[in-house]
């Protein structure tokens, strides 16, 4: 069920790497601020386990907003500090990439300097439950139970991986759907075509390069609720290594295409899990990364062939 | 071709008439520098000592970081690839030094560094030759991977002695030939403080002075080094292939084979410094060779001027002395870190010491606009 999150974070990669041709190093740390973005909604609303079903419902789909909007914003101001002055002066992607890592450090230590921050501002005392214990990791709190809801033969399907695999769908599905069919998604899959014919035809590049970071964070935050949701903790330096599984997931599946994402996703998330079946859970993590290598070496497009241009509406 | 003499109201830079300074003036100075260097922790000059931890010890850290420097600045600098996983060299070369001097083998330390420097650079060649192909940015993240990769199996691999590491990892052979006394400070007046000596060549727990010397001595030969092959026929390949890869192939430059060439000089000298600090620290273990390290070394080379052997040791001076001299920071290391790269990419993306563009370059450039000039003129 990981996978399904792989999938949705790892389209931010593929987005802006199909426009831009850059990988955004700092989407980990947008990812990671959803993630928290999720935590501090249900601390706000006071969620506890064992509240009615529609109540936490409710309360996830508002985590869920929270989550979105964060991840968003972050997204956004990481294209505006890190990348557009360099878009400007065309620089070479060396730099623009030296950026990213500038700004996913100085995202991630905001967060585990997060008492520290609220010190600064004397917003210690009203803040107190948000920023307790900055470096540890924060747990939590889903309102829903997570049932069992059915038992194929002793592997158990819970409702939390129902909900995790559906909404991921849905999300993939409204986003494929969008770029495909909408007048900005075409805006999108033009620039990544060719970005100088788009300006030619007056596709305003910049809005569009926005527009694609926004959309990345939107869909980071999401991911980062149903990680929430599955895995249940968060630390301030969880995005890196989650970010190079969500890249290797990109690129898994042929990086600049968004269905490819989805199945990168997929993939390795099983991978995994036979991964850790065969060598033992330790091993878990070298099992994605040696995969990453190995797909890089036989088919560096990946498993659907990049670029995002190539979508037929 | 001497068509162009220098026309003489030019104003020459310090640099041009350094370099036509007479030979024996050069190694003076560069003797003096080098003096300096090694005296510097028996000085222990008030300003730039560290009062809360042993200026030996942190001198030889901002070395080590120098050597790595040095040696990412090849892959980075001069060939133009980007090494997310330097780490993982720094780990070959440090666990080598472990495995076969303290865990499984008992060998003396030159061949341990020996050792360890070819299995590091083994490494590099056997991680070079497929990822070299891959697309620039691809290599990023696949010795990103590697990075990883390295700290992952020293953490679960029961040959590494998983998260325990590895202790009582030999130093170097001591010489103890005499004892050198340092000088403590009171406001600007000196006094030779014989209770507080350094014993020349002792490899100890305590004193990181020797240790220290030996990196310098390293970085010494490094740089002679790595200036002569710079300005080798190797040195022009790899600006050749950092300038333009597909036009560096076209005039005949093997490109694969002097990334491959670069990548493996770096994992050498990477392994070395591992080696080195193995020695020093006497005990390994996984969480030593985080990714973030990584990012330092990174750190070092970007913001000193990548492709710049003086602005690596800059930069590693900043990366490594500077968060030691002033520990009150110390917490927010990473974030100021994070502001200076954003800052320095936004605003200055060639570094602090930005590389001088070679000689032959500007020569060639004058040159040009010689006979462009004169062309103008005949026209006219």
């Amino acid at each position: 069920m990981v996978g399904a999150v792989y999938g949705l974070f790892a389209l931010g990669y593929t987005l802006v790497y199909g426009v831009l041709r850059l990988i955004n190093f700092a989407h980990s740390e947008v990812f990671m601020w959803g993630s928290f973005a999720a935590v501090w909604c249900m601390t706000a609303f006071g969620a506890r386990a064992g509240m009615g079903v529609v109540p936490a419902i409710g309360l996830l789909l508002a985590a869920l907003v929270a989550a979105m909007l964060v991840s968003g914003g972050v997204a956004l101001l990481v294209e505006r500090v890190a990348y557009r002055r360099l878009r400007e002066k065309n620089s070479p992607p060396l730099v623009a990439l030296i950026s990213a890592i500038g700004a996913s450090f100085v995202l991630s230590e905001l967060m585990g300097l997060r008492d520290r921050v609220a010190g600064w501002l004397n917003l210690s005392g009203p803040l107190a439950p948000y920023i307790d214990r900055a470096r540890e990791y924060t747990q939590f709190t889903n309102p829903l139970a997570n049932v069992e809801i059915v038992n194929l033969g002793g592997f158990s399907v819970r409702s939390n991986q129902v909900i995790v695999l559906v909404a991921a769908l849905l999300m993939m599905l409204a986003l494929d759907q969008f770029v495909r069919r909408s007048r900005l998604g075409r805006g999108v899959r033009a620039v990544s075509q060719d970005p100088e014919a788009a300006a030619l035809m007056g596709v305003n590049q910049k809005r569009v390069i926005q527009l694609t970071f926004l959309i990345g964070g939107l869909m980071a935050g999401a991911a980062a609720l149903l990680y929430m949701i599955h895995i249940g903790v968060t630390r301030f330096n969880i995005g890196f290594i989650l970010g190079i599984k969500a890249f290797t997931a990109a690129v898994l599946g042929g990086i600049g295409n968004i269905r490819g994402a989805l199945l990168g996703g997929l993939v390795l998330g099983l991978a995994e899990n036979y991964g850790s079946q065969l060598f033992g859970s330790a091993w878990k993590d070298v099992v994605a990364f040696a995969l990453l290598v190995v797909v890089l070496l036989f088919r560096p497009t990946g498993l659907l062939g990049e670029s995002l241009g190539k979508a037929r509406a | 071709m001497s068509t162009t003499a220098p026309r003489p109201a030019e104003r020459r830079s310090l640099g041009d008439r350094w370099h036509e300074a007479p030979r024996v003036l050069k190694v003076l100075v560069w003797a003096l520098v080098a003096l300096f260097f090694f005296a510097l922790p028996l000085i222990n000059p008030p300003l730039l000592s560290t009062p809360d931890s042993d200026f030996g010890s942190v001198l030889f850290t901002v070395a080590g970081y120098g050597l790595v420097a040095l040696g990412l600045n090849i892959v980075l600098g001069y060939a133009g690839l980007l090494d997310l996983g330097y780490v993982g060299f720094y780990a070959v070369g440090a666990y080598t030094v472990g495995v076969f001097g303290s865990l499984h083998g008992d060998l003396p330390w030159p061949i341990l560094v020996i050792l360890a420097v070819t299995v590091s650079t083994a490494s590099g060649l056997l991680l070079g030759a497929p990822t070299l192909r891959v697309r620039g940015d691809y290599l990023a993240i696949v010795t990103l991977g590697f990075g990883e990769i390295i700290r992952l199996v020293a953490l679960n691999s029961e040959f590494l002695n998983q998260a325990r590491g590895i202790q009582d990892i030999p130093r170097p052979p001591s010489l103890e030939l005499f004892e050198l006394p340092t000088l403590s400070w009171d406001g600007a007046v000196a006094t030779v403080d014989l209770n507080d000596t350094s014993v020349f060549a002792k490899f100890g727990l305590l004193d990181g002075v020797p240790y220290y010397w030996l990196a310098l001595v390293f970085i010494i030969l490094i740089l002679v080094g790595d200036t002569l092959l710079q300005n080798s026929r190797v040195g022009r390949a790899w600006e050749a292939t950092r300038e333009d890869e597909e036009a560096a192939e076209l005039n005949g430059v093997p490109t694969f084979r002097y990334k491959l060439l670069a990548f493996a000089m770096g994992a050498f000298i990477g392994g070395l410094s591992g080696a080195l600090f193995a020695s020093r620290q006497g005990s390994i273990n996984p969480e030593t060779f985080i990714i973030n390290l990584s990012m330092l070394f990174l750190a070092a080379v970007v913001v000193g001027g990548q492709g710049n052997r003086w602005g690596a040791l800059a930069g590693a001076v900043v990366v490594g002395y500077l968060p030691e001299r002033f520990r009150e920071v110390a917490d927010f290391r990473v974030l100021v870190f994070g502001l200076l790269l954003l800052l320095l990419a936004n605003f200055r993306p060639q570094g602090l010491l930005p590389p001088r563009r070679a000689r032959r370059a500007r020569k060639a450039t004058q040159q040009l606009q010689h006979l462009e000039g004169t062309e103008g003129g005949a026209r006219a």
